[in-house]
């Protein structure tokens, strides 16, 4: 079942076409992600489909609901965390997750869900001295609390240092398991790499190409390059005869072997008959920048 | 409703430094100035001291203009800035609902401030309660109203938190100069009274410490102090942002 479905959408600032023809839909319990670099249209994408701005052409469905005629409705099955919004600086955790919750007609927990998100022990700290993770995480709790159907979460790691970012993914993780569908906009390959089901990468205002992770890779080709430094010397022949491979290279003591398919275990299997050991092995694979380096020329960040 | 007017108001009091421009000031002004200036606990042509009606009619002034020009303006420029306002909007709450609760805390804010005039003047100089106590509720309601339109018109223009502080006090000084703060409306050039009588400030001092005095307000201030209440009302209306 699709929970939400966007065709055609376009929207127009004064001075630009932010998005100018953007269609997708996602299925209810799928991370769908968004993918693109900064000032694709990403944000005001999302910000149509949460029903913050009124579209200029196309239309926008949420859970059978029309973002612009249903507004109440919609904000109720729909939770947004925004890109850079903040709270007072004096209001406690627990204050701003009371109040939150007091918008809703059927909210959940919020004590269960700030245990969720790793902020039970921050009730009555106030916003100002939470660090960049502890808000972002205030920050999905805040747009969980009315148990939404739907979460978007836009650019919700900028910012945040490694282990800050890792723990948030795990969350992301948690709460599409409890069953909430969810809208991921970022601009780092690597995390719609890791939590998307789907995404659609997004160029200019345009939707350059929507699949999975794997699909969207695949689409620019499965070219593999195998590194490695062999214990013995190993002649090029020996990997040349191997159908996967394509091409062997060597810098130095290294050796780069390209080529496709079940690449990195077909070398090392014919190195092994050699008795050769494949040291500092390295496997390289095309990623999502590759994949939208291909589709619009263009390089992701 | 009663959540986020609670929530607010620790806010509110949290940021309790605030309170002694709003409250402390005014009051502190009336009891400095009235004990210590011989000329503000005489009895005038008329029997009327300055501590009775004049004093704490412009204290009530400079707190409702601190109110307006100051404190509204700097929360809300402020909740807009830092994304409060937005992030509300994503809820089935409207934004507009805080500014709602926000202008009231800052009216009973005012109510306090006035309250506690009153009642300082009342106990340091002995000075009767507003005579005309319907009158002065009414006016006092009014021109409060007004004002904060006023400090929401600023808010509305202001471009960040930075800045409201700035553009509230260019409105403020002239507005508090022409109520008759430093110069009493009695004894300004009739040029000057005359641009007094539409500055908002100046009819509703006027009406104010008519009403504080025992005299009714004269109509055509009512009238210029609804008036700027229904202009700035419908134009911070039109002109506010909610992000």
């Amino acid at each position: 079942m699709k929970i939400i479905e966007v065709r055609n959408l376009r929207k127009q600032y004064p001075n630009h076409v932010a998005v100018e023809d953007v269609s997708f839909e996602v299925a209810e319990g799928e991370i769908f992600g968004i993918l693109g670099p900064n000032g694709a249209g990403k944000t005001t994408t999302v910000e149509c489909v949460a029903g913050l701005r009124a579209p200029d052409g196309g239309t926008v469905q949420v859970a059978g609901l029309d973002p612009q005629r249903d507004r109440t409705e919609l904000r109720r099955v729909l939770g947004m965390q925004l890109q850079s919004a903040e709270l007072p600086e004096k209001i406690k955790v627990r204050e701003a997750m009371d109040l939150y919750a007091s918008f809703y007609p059927d909210p959940a927990d919020w004590s269960d869900l700030i245990e969720r998100v790793g902020l039970g022990g921050k009730r009555d700290t106030m916003f100002k001295k939470l660090s960049g993770g502890q808000r972002q995480r205030l920050s999905v709790a805040l747009a969980l609390v009315g148990r939404p159907r739907v979460a978007v979460l836009d650019e919700l790691t900028t910012g945040l240092d490694p282990q800050a970012r890792r723990d948030t993914w795990e969350l992301v993780e948690q709460v599409r398991d409890s069953g909430v569908t969810i809208v991921l906009v970022t601009h780092f390959m690597e995390e719609a790499e890791r939590l998307c089901d789907r995404l659609a990468l997004i160029d200019a205002g345009k939707v350059a190409a929507t699949d999975t992770p794997w699909g969207l890779i695949s689409q620019v080709g499965d070219e593999q390059r195998v590194k490695f430094r062999p214990s013995a010397p190993v002649d090029d022949a020996v990997l040349l005869a191997l159908p996967e491979v394509s091409g062997v290279t060597r810098s130095g003591d290294q050796v780069v072997v390209t080529g496709s398919g079940n690449l990195a275990p077909t070398v090392t299997l014919a190195l092994a008959q050699q008795q050769i050991v494949p040291e500092d092995l390295r496997i390289e694979q095309a990623t999502l920048d590759d994949a939208f380096l291909a589709l619009t020329g263009r390089k992701l960040s | 409703m009663k959540k986020m007017l609670i929530v607010e108001t620790r806010l509110y009091l949290r940021d309790w430094p605030s309170l002694l421009f709003t409250i402390g000031l005014p009051v502190g002004l009336l009891l400095v100035l009235g004990l210590s200036i011989p000329v503000m606990t005489e009895a005038g042509t008329s029997g009327e001291r300055m501590v009775d009606a004049q004093l704490p009619s412009m204290m009530t002034l400079l707190a409702l203009l601190t109110l307006a020009c100051n404190i509204v303006p700097a929360v809300l420029t402020t909740y807009r800035e830092r994304g409060v306002l937005r992030r509300m909007s994503t809820t089935p709450v409207h934004p507009g609902r805080l500014l709602g609760v926000q202008l009231l805390i800052n009216l009973v804010v005012g109510v306090v401030s006035a309250a506690i005039l009153i009642g300082a003047g009342a106990v340091a100089f002995g000075s009767p309660l507003p005579r005309q106590p319907v009158a002065f509720v009414f006016v006092f309601l009014l021109g409060s109203a007004a004002l904060l339109a006023i400090g929401l018109v600023i808010a509305a223009l202001a471009p960040n938190g930075k800045t409201a502080p700035g553009i509230g006090a260019v409105v403020m000084f002239p507005l508090m100069f022409l109520g008759g703060m430093w110069v009493p409306r009695e004894i300004m050039p009739d040029a000057l009274r005359a641009v007094s009588d539409f500055s908002v400030a100046g009819p509703f001092a006027q009406a104010l410490k008519d009403a504080w005095a025992g005299q009714s307000p004269e109509l055509g201030h009512l009238a210029v102090v609804a008036a700027g209440l229904v202009i700035f009302g419908g134009l911070a209306v039109r002109l506010f942002r909610w992000e």
